[in-house]
């Protein structure tokens, strides 16, 4: 593929994640902090969302596991998901936690338990399109290119 | 993942335990930022870097307190390299684990030293109540979150303006602006927590004050009010 193709590919792969929902404006704003002097600027907060990510979704997971659970905690936790995937636009992902939290509030582990696999498959969704669409950034610098904003 | 394994951000911060510190000397706005996520204290940095400032980015209000030379256990030490760097503006998250951007900001108004710094608050919630108890309590401002650059350089241009004029202003100039916010804001009378209804951005007073101090007029910036970001969508 040529790097015209290239570029139109990922205008259009970056446009269908904003239409379909997985990104939402706040994502854009990350973009446009990035230039010349600090290139991997998103590509940095997106991994840092990824960690972060994965052991909060670990945590809950453990917490549901529990005889006791601690709901306070998960809570704070799924705060703390909502936060960061805010942050970077994962909008799938903070809508999620907004109900997710809601069934923390009310102490229903069924809910939570739904909840907390919704949460895993929507964050999956969005931690392998946004690396695809990394992948196909990284593409059209090999190629000599420029990223299309 | 990261296409330099994060590399680009290690050379523009030194991180010595747990304080992240720019290495710039310029006369720039000295910021600390203080937020318990990771992803939002590499944001903030960001945007404040863009915006011409210093950073020193922290974990926690201890952490920040620490950094003053506030925290009663731990005093800073006359060799510790970080002395001197003058904070122009703190910029805290609300909800911290440990001490809340609450507690920060209050600890930090009790305090003769630096009770003239601007403390703004950052909070993915748009509560009022809580809004309003952070601008009663001296907060400069009240960001909803997720920040953006204009948030930010709202911020630091009335910072700028207020340190260029500063040094002749009383100490109740912060307390004035944050009232003067909640009056820009409230498009209704009701000054109770009363569930949002009709806020709107409008600049016009509220005829309903029941402010003591007099108010000065704000100057034009701040009349970009910071609960313009209250988005009725967005709450939970």
């Amino acid at each position: 593929m040529d790097l015209v193709q290239l570029q139109r590919q990922l205008v259009d792969y970056r446009t269908s994640l904003y239409h379909e929902g997985f990104l939402d404006e706040q994502f854009t704003q990350l973009q446009s902090l990035q230039d010349e002097n600090n290139p991997d600027f998103v590509v940095e907060v997106v991994s840092l969302f990824f960690e972060d990510s994965e052991r909060l979704l670990n945590e809950l997971s453990k917490a549901l596991e529990q005889q006791v659970i601690d709901f306070k905690r998960m809570d704070a936790q799924v705060h703390q998901l909502k936060g960061s995937s805010s942050s970077i636009g994962a909008h799938r992902v903070q809508k999620l936690c907004i109900v997710f939290r809601n069934y923390c509030e009310a102490q229903n582990v069924e809910g939570c338990l739904k909840c907390l696999q919704q949460v895993k498959h929507e964050y999956g969704i969005i931690k392998t399109k946004l690396e695809s669409m990394f992948q196909l950034e990284q593409q059209i610098l090999n190629a000599g290119g420029s990223i299309p904003v | 993942m990261a296409r330099n394994g994060g590399v680009a951000w290690m050379r523009t911060t030194e991180k010595i335990d747990g304080y992240d510190l720019s290495t710039s000397d310029t006369e720039e706005v000295h910021v600390l930022a203080v937020d318990d996520s990771l992803v939002d204290r590499k944001v903030i940095e960001r945007l404040l870097r863009i915006s011409s400032c210093k950073v020193t980015a922290v974990d926690s209000g201890r952490r920040a307190l620490q950094y003053l030379g506030l925290d009663e256990e731990i005093q800073k030490k006359e060799t510790n390299g970080f002395d001197g760097l003058k904070v122009d503006l703190i910029i805290t998250d609300y909800c911290m684990p440990g001490m809340t951007g609450y507690e920060l900001l209050k600890k930090v108004k009790e305090s003769s030293a630096f009770r003239e710094i601007p403390v703004v608050i950052m909070s993915s919630e748009n509560v009022i109540a809580r809004i309003d108890r952070c601008l009663e309590e001296g907060a400069e401002d009240f960001i909803v979150k997720p920040v953006k650059l204009s948030d930010v350089k709202r911020i630091i241009d009335y910072t700028t303006t207020e340190l260029r004029e500063g040094e002749q202003r009383e100490g109740t100039r912060a307390k004035r602006r944050g009232i003067n916010k909640r009056k820009q804001r409230e498009g209704d009378d009701d000054l109770s927590s009363s569930p949002p209804s009709t806020l709107s951005s409008s600049t016009s007073s509220s005829p309903s004050s029941s402010i003591q101090s007099a108010t000065a007029p704000s100057s034009p910036s701040t009349l970009d009010s910071p609960t313009r970001r209250l988005k009725m969508t967005s709450s939970e």
